[in-house]
């Protein structure tokens, strides 16, 4: 079996494992910035580089295939050395990209991480920032803020290669890079759906998520709960945002067995109607031909009341009950409990025939 | 489905037909344009020029209702031609003789004169199809919403059968599930002929073996479906239950279903909302929606996933099965209600099911199994069908081309055809009051081909006038080669355009499914009526 060693440890791969993968595996932390595991390997941050015994430069780790006999150093002082001048060199570039708000997107931290950890503060290098933002894109949903983009390119990848839109590409190089559309205008114009996978994949917050973005005043760190989406059957897993007991977004998960990190726009973005103040927060009885609030036992009470005295008048075959197919399960299965436990008939449906 | 969703990745040939699939399941779409990328051929059969179709190596524009005859013509090449798997028919399946005798008529010249498709292509679809090393089937509700919608899936299934393309990795008959849990309300019993887990009621040993676990017997009888049920309100139904569904706006003849809900002595309804059904009942609860409750979603792929409470409800809103238990209570029928967790109703609902007879509420807290797992060793089924059908051999069916419960005349001469928008879902409760997505549609518009905008003398951006025989509604026109000639679309997201005033003509006779995807109209320039 084929064989690579690491940091002095020798381990077997398999084909067409790269050494960033191997190294991964070993939980050695190899920084990476152009890297989404769910997206061909890219070599343009050059940040994940490693030591390869006869090689004369540092190679690439997430676009350089294991190979039998490989030795590998991850993180020597040279190695290090290397990565803290190419991030202060980013930094000096995207000043405002270590101080980002999470609450942009998932990746948004990576890039203020690996400033913490090489110590980069922007004061090294005179930095001359490359792309420019769009302000005038006025979508309520995806911000465009690319005076903190390092031009990873992450964002125009997932769009080709895991969205499969091809709303956006590069345009021009070097500190003129700039991330656009087709005739560099709107996103609405675009062939853009709103998936928000950019945002997620962003590592620098330079694409942020304008609806989750509206906590970011509010003090306290936010929470995460995974679940699945409300919407459509594929049953993509999510996390859910919460701060102050509020919901404040949500973000793809991605080892999610149905999406593996995708959302749509529903999914993504179509999450504020929860707190919606049209939402019922108390029973409703018909009192004189009008719904009146009541309390929990008074509605329970008539509702009780009104199903007995149809059963008493027209026997139990004219009692029908409809269960949702959004709510859960235990939803779905009280509603056919009640009427077959309830009543003994089969007179029950869910809302599937239209 | 057939196969799960990781499968959409590998076929060689994918087949979708009426599945809007990049905007009605996005995410699943993803899947396929990947497999497109890597090579897969596409055949897509729409009638309109949908995004599928515009990535589609093949697309079959057929008349709206128009499917068997494509799909019969289809399976009459695959015979004629010699490309049947003939081990997998011998082996596997019944029916063939009556089938291949069914189809001698069902010629690709024969199939042009009614669904509109050149014989040629219909001829290429059979040989890319039935030429696949791993071929799939995709569709939706473009499908089943037809008083035929039985008879398109089982001409589908015939060609599944004919070409062996089932049973195996990237291949299947895969109908995409629309919401998110209609799957889940299925698995849990909601259904007038089945108990939790597909057991039919009619069969004396379910009866018992419920009746045993409840202490109560439940009729022998089948219940009746939601349509028949509507049409009984005020004759033999005079109570209803309605949770979480906007009956009045998501069912077709909006007027007949106001009519039918307002002739019950008791309705009561359980919703986030007070939505349209909600206004006319006489007891409304508030319930507790998503990220405010612990629960239990199967996705359409038949994983069984977990959903979780995030943020308490609004006000003293609760879970559906807390409620549902409060009305049984003041019944005197609390003792069948002895739940304290959404867990505890899930867990008795897997002890009852024999498709989750192995699962419980602990063991799909990481979502990997998919049903049925009948017993505790099992490790689930993502791929259905692996070495025989449910009833042993796959059976050929023969179905003959009708025509939709109402076709086009003078004074309807055009067909509408209704569906999803990516950025909406169903009624809109949800999105409509979501700021992103409704950023993004504001608004219903009525898709017409150019052409037609200037023979029916509307206006890109105006309003029309459209009729079908059971009512009317005035539309914002969008003028769109993705409609083709003769056929218009638009959603029934918005409650102020009442599409389903006009929809509705008819009802598949076996399961009561609505066609809400063809209707004749008229559409007018709406002059004085703005
Ligand atoms: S916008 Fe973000 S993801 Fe896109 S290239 Fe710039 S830094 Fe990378
Ligand atoms: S939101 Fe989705 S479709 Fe739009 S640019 Fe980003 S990845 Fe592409
Ligand atoms: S992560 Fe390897 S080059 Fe960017």
């Amino acid at each position: 079996m084929s064989t690579i060693t690491i940091d002095g440890q020798s381990v077997p791969f398999e084909d067409g494992e790269t050494i960033y993968e191997v190294s991964r595996r070993l939980e050695r932390d190899v920084p990476t910035l152009c890297y989404d595991d769910r997206l061909e390997a890219f070599g343009a941050c050059r940040l994940c580089v490693v030591e390869l015994e006869g090689a004369r430069n540092p190679v690439a780790s997430c676009t350089t295939m294991a190979a039998d006999g490989m030795v590998v150093r991850t993180a020597t002082e040279a190695i290090e050395r290397h990565r803290k001048t190419l991030m202060d060199l980013v930094v000096s570039e995207n000043p405002k990209g270590a101080r980002i708000d999470p609450l942009r997107g998932l990746a948004s931290q990576e890039l203020a991480h690996l400033a913490v950890r090489y110590e980069s503060d922007g004061s090294r290098f005179v930095g001359k920032q490359s792309g420019t933002s769009r302000p005038d894109d006025t979508n309520p949903m995806i911000l465009r803020d690319y005076d903190n983009c390092i031009s990873c390119y992450r964002c125009v990848r997932v769009c080709a290669e895991r969205e499969g839109d091809y709303a956006i590409s590069v345009a021009n190089r070097g500190f003129e890079t700039q991330i656009t559309t087709e005739f560099a205008g709107l996103l609405e114009d675009s062939d853009c759906t709103f998936c928000g996978q950019c945002v997620q994949t962003c590592p620098t917050g330079a694409l942020g998520d304008l609806r989750s973005m509206e906590a970011q005043d509010q003090p306290g760190e936010f929470e995460k709960t995974r679940s699945i989406c409300p919407y459509c059957g594929v049953g993509c897993s999510v996390d859910i945002l919460t701060k102050n007991e509020k919901i404040v977004g949500v973000q793809p998960a991605m080892d999610g067995p149905a999406n593996l990190g995708a959302l749509c726009v529903k999914g993504q973005f179509g999450w504020d109607w929860v707190d919606s103040d049209e939402r019922l927060t108390q029973p409703l009885v018909r009192k004189d031909g009008k719904l009146v609030p009541a309390s929990w036992e008074e509605a329970w009470e008539r509702a009780a009341k009104g199903f007995k005295s149809v059963v008493e008048k027209h026997g139990r075959h004219a009692v029908y009950a409809v269960a949702s197919g959004r709510a859960p399960h235990e939803s779905a299965y009280s509603v056919q409990k009640f009427v077959r436990y309830g009543f003994g008939t089969n007179y029950v449906d869910n809302c599937s025939r239209a | 489905m057939s196969n799960p969703l990781v499968d959409m990745e590998k076929p060689d040939v994918i087949f979708c037909i009426g599945t809007n699939m990049t905007e009605t399941h996005p995410v699943a779409a993803t899947r396929l344009k990947t497999a497109i990328r890597n090579g897969a051929t596409l055949i897509c059969a729409d009638p309109r020029k949908i995004p599928l179709a515009r990535m589609a190596d093949l697309h079959l524009p057929l008349r709206v209702g128009s499917d068997v005859a494509l799909l019969g013509a289809m399976a009459h090449v695959i015979v004629r031609d010699g490309l049947t798997d003939e081990a997998f028919i011998a082996e596997r399946t019944e029916g063939y003789d009556a089938l291949v005798k069914h189809l001698e008529t069902m010629t690709p010249e024969w199939a042009e004169g009614i669904c509109g498709v050149p014989a040629a292509d219909i001829e290429r679809a059979a040989h890319l199809y039935a030429g696949a090393e791993r071929g799939a089937i995709y569709y939706t509700l473009g499908i089943t919403e037809h008083i035929c919608g039985v008879d398109n899936v089982q001409s589908l299934s015939n060609l599944v059968l004919l070409t062996g393309n089932i049973g195996r990795e990237g291949t299947g008959i895969n109908p995409m599930r629309g919401q998110n849990n209609i799957q889940g309300a299925g698995d849990a019993g909601a259904l007038p002929n089945n108990y939790p887990g597909f057991q039919p009621v009619t069969n004396p040993a379910n009866q018992a073996k419920f009746a045993q676990a409840w202490g109560r017997e439940v009729d022998l009888e089948l219940g009746i479906t939601k349509v028949r049920a509507l049409e009984q309100c005020g004759e033999s139904i005079f109570a209803m239950l309605i949770c979480g569904e906007n009956t009045v706006v998501s069912d077709p003849d909006r007027a007949h279903c106001e009519h039918a809900l307002d002739a019950l002595e008791h309705l009561v309804v359980i919703d986030m909302f007070l939505t349209e059904t909600a206004e006319r009942a006489d007891v409304v609860f508030p319930a507790a929606g998503w990220g405010e409750v612990d629960g239990v979603f199967t996705n359409t792929e038949r994983r069984v996933q977990r959903v979780r409470k995030a943020v308490e409800p609004p006000g003293s809103a609760k879970p559906d099965w807390e409620i549902i238990a409060g009305i049984a209570r003041a019944m005197g029928l609390g003792d069948g209600f002895p739940y304290q967790s959404a867990k505890d109703v899930f867990n008795e609902l897997c002890q009852l099911s024999t498709t989750y007879a192995g699962l419980d509420w602990d063991r799909i807290d990481k979502g990997e199994y998919h049903w049925p797992v009948p017993d505790r060793e099992h490790p689930g089924t993502p791929i259905l069908h692996l070495g025989e059908f449910p009833r042993g051999r796959g059976l050929f069916v023969t179905p003959g081309y009708r025509d939709p419960a109402e076709t086009v005349s003078d004074d309807y001469p055009i067909w509408l055809t209704t569906g999803r928008r990516l950025a909406h879902y169903h009624t809109r409760t949800m999105t409509g009051r979501a700021k992103g997505p409704d950023w993004l549609v504001p608004e219903e518009l009525l898709e017409v081909h150019p052409d037609d905008v200037q023979r029916l003398s509307l206006v890109d951006g105006g309003v029309a006038l459209m009729k079908s025989p059971r009512g009317e509604v005035l539309i914002k026109v969008k003028a769109t080669d993705q409609s083709p000639r003769g056929t218009v679309f638009c959603s029934f997201s918005f409650g102020d355009v009442r599409v389903n005033d006009l929809t509705g003509a008819g009802y598949d006779p076996i399961t009561d499914t609505a066609e809400l995807k063809v209707c004749p109209v008229s559409v007018e320039p709406a002059g004085a009526r703005v």
